[in-house]
């Protein structure tokens, strides 16, 4: 008899629906209890047969009445690209969910959360469980350009649905949609003018270093989800250490506090051998 | 060989960081041994690489991933704190030679060849079935350290105590019992084989009572030092392993499901059932099931 309440065996789910993003990002949807108790920073192991398997951020979806799993995906490399093209009726495998999860502090008031690209899939989430919780959210959505804006209906229905005070902010590279620049460079201008007690993060390394920056020199506390390479999700494999730390157990969500202590964040990361690559070429 | 105590994390786990050794060393562990290290990077399998069964087991094919000897002297220059055993993986005695000329002068405390991993090609086990590759792989390496080296063996298709026979009499000066075994897990709902090689390893309490034989075997014959490895995830287990004949055991895949907490839960154990039972010394317990 196969042990249903491990969530480290893999299952097999069927798709449900996939939901185009963006001309290079997929939602795709699937039945999976696990996947929709999981907390905002959570991830699966996501298993494309004969392919890859592959570390992706678990989201909810509604479909009706009833909640599904899901997981946004951007095609890029084999992996991510064959699950791009899957299709409702489709079968794929998961496990988990892994990792931590984005804290809310008791008697938080207000938030600021900077996310780039596929990195808003937590971050819509959370931005939606801290307007439940009353705290006063700024969402700072960034992307490349206008047509590669991720979730901006998702945020909007949540500013719709909830009546405590929420913002959605836009930052593009080319400035075809909200500001021009980067979602740094658009929370430094927020945080000049308005007050926040927490900054959330998830994206690209170097933007998130950028917050992390800004966290110290406004005093704000800072979580940021990171990500390395990663083989096992159970904490065995050692490929997604972080100096001394491993991101799928003891991550993804590090704090100010973790993050002053590695040394490598915004630094280096190590490749599928081990090596330590940069994030900027050294000299 | 001095060890603080006899748990030693075994090979492929967690290793190829300074950082997460020293993390594993204040974890309880006695030594360390890194992951296989060979004398180019390779970058292993594609993902999958490791599928979790029922029974708290593993079959993996991670493919001896690893930054190369190279790179990995550098990592752990620096290092003084951890008793460090380098696992070494190679396919003729040149590569040896080589990886231990350049590791020996780290702050290391002996090598561990390992003959015996079961998913790649040309290394491991196909060189640990050869018990002539073995006897010249290990003279080699030792007439190229003065540190002590253990050779760890498998299931493969030459019997184990032969190629233990073959490594002692080049000069190993232990034995590391045992790998993982070939294994496989399908996909009964799209019929595919998970991992990405197909086959891997199996390592976790569904191979301890063959690694305890194992030991049992070795120990009868050659009373030498043993690092007894395979499915060890309690106390209960590590006292068997000793009771049959390991001087120390290692541990790894158990710590998919207790974390690096698992090392001071056994060490507390077996503590405690040496008070029950008025011994002093682990000494008092390896080989112990013999008398029987």
């Amino acid at each position: 008899m196969v042990d249903h309440t491990n969530t480290d065996i893999l299952r097999s789910v069927q798709i449900e629906r996939v939901i185009v993003e963006t001309p290079s990002i997929r939602t795709i949807i699937f039945e999976d209890k696990y996947s929709v108790a999981s907390m905002p920073g959570q991830f699966l192991m996501v298993w494309i047969p004969q392919v890859e398997e592959l570390p992706m951020s678990v989201g909810i979806e509604n479909l009706g009445s009833h909640k599904f799993g899901a997981v946004t995906v951007r095609k890029y490399g084999p992996g991510s690209t064959a699950l791009y093209y899957k299709k409702g009726g489709e079968r794929i495998g998961i496990r988990g969910p892994y990792g931590n999860y984005f804290s809310i502090p008791k008697n938080l008031r207000n938030a600021l959360i900077i996310g780039g690209g596929t990195g808003l899939v937590p971050l819509v989430r959370l931005f939606g469980d801290l307007l439940n919780y009353h705290v006063n959210t700024t969402l700072i959505m960034g992307s490349r350009t206008k047509s590669e804006v991720l979730f901006e209906h998702k945020a909007q229905k949540i500013l719709t649905d909830n009546k405590h005070n929420g913002k959605v902010a836009f930052s593009t590279d080319d400035g075809t949609y909200g500001a021009k620049g980067s979602t740094v460079d658009l929370a430094e201008s927020i945080l000049l003018s308005k007050k926040f007690e927490m900054l959330y993060t998830c994206g690209p390394e170097l933007m998130m270093k950028g917050v992390q920056k800004l966290g110290e020199r406004f005093s704000i506390p800072v979580e940021a989800s990171l990500e390395r390479y990663m083989k096992c999700a159970i904490g065995i494999c050692g490929s997604c250490c972080i100096n001394d730390r491993l991101v799928c157990q003891d991550g993804t969500i590090f704090d100010s506090n973790r993050l002053r202590q590695l040394t490598e964040f915004g630094v280096s990361y190590r490749d599928k051998s081990g090596r330590l690559s940069y994030f900027i070429p050294q000299p | 060989m001095y060890l603080r105590n006899p748990i030693i994390l075994a090979s492929g786990f967690l290793g190829i960081s300074q950082a997460i050794f020293e993390r594993i060393y204040d974890e309880g562990v006695g030594a360390v041994v890194s992951k296989s290290i060979s004398r180019y990077p390779m970058e292993g399998y594609r993902n999958p690489t490791i599928v979790v069964l029922e029974n708290k087991s593993y079959i993996n094919a991670v493919g001896l991933s690893n930054p190369g000897c190279e790179v990995f002297s550098e990592e752990i220059k620096t290092n003084e704190k951890v008793p460090l055993i380098v696992s070494l993986v190679g396919s003729d005695p040149l590569d040896f030679e080589i990886m231990t000329r350049k590791l020996d002068g780290s702050g290391i405390i002996g090598f561990e060849i390992n003959l015996s991993c079961p998913h790649v090609q040309k290394l491991g086990l196909e060189v640990g079935d050869d018990p002539q590759m073995v006897k010249s792989i290990v003279e080699t390496t030792k007439s190229n350290t003065t540190k002590p080296v253990f050779v760890k063996v498998g299931v493969g298709s030459t019997n184990i105590l032969d190629i233990s026979q073959a490594a002692l009499n080049a000069g190993a000066d232990g034995i590391t019992a045992i790998n993982t075994i070939r294994a496989m897990k399908i996909s009964i709902d799209n019929f595919n084989p998970i991992l990405s090689n197909k086959v891997g390893g199996l390592s976790g309490p569904s191979i301890k009572p063959i690694a305890i034989r194992c030991v049992y075997e070795l120990w009868k014959k050659f009373k030498v030092p043993i690092f007894g490895c395979g499915g060890v995830s309690n106390w209960e287990d590590a006292v068997e392993f000793m009771i049959a004949g390991a001087t120390s055991f290692q541990v790894g895949t158990s710590i998919g499901f207790g974390g690096m907490s698992v090392f001071n839960s056994i060490s507390n154990g077996i503590v405690k059932y040496m008070e029950r039972k008025g011994y002093q010394s682990v000494k008092e317990l390896i080989g112990r099931s013999h008398k029987y």
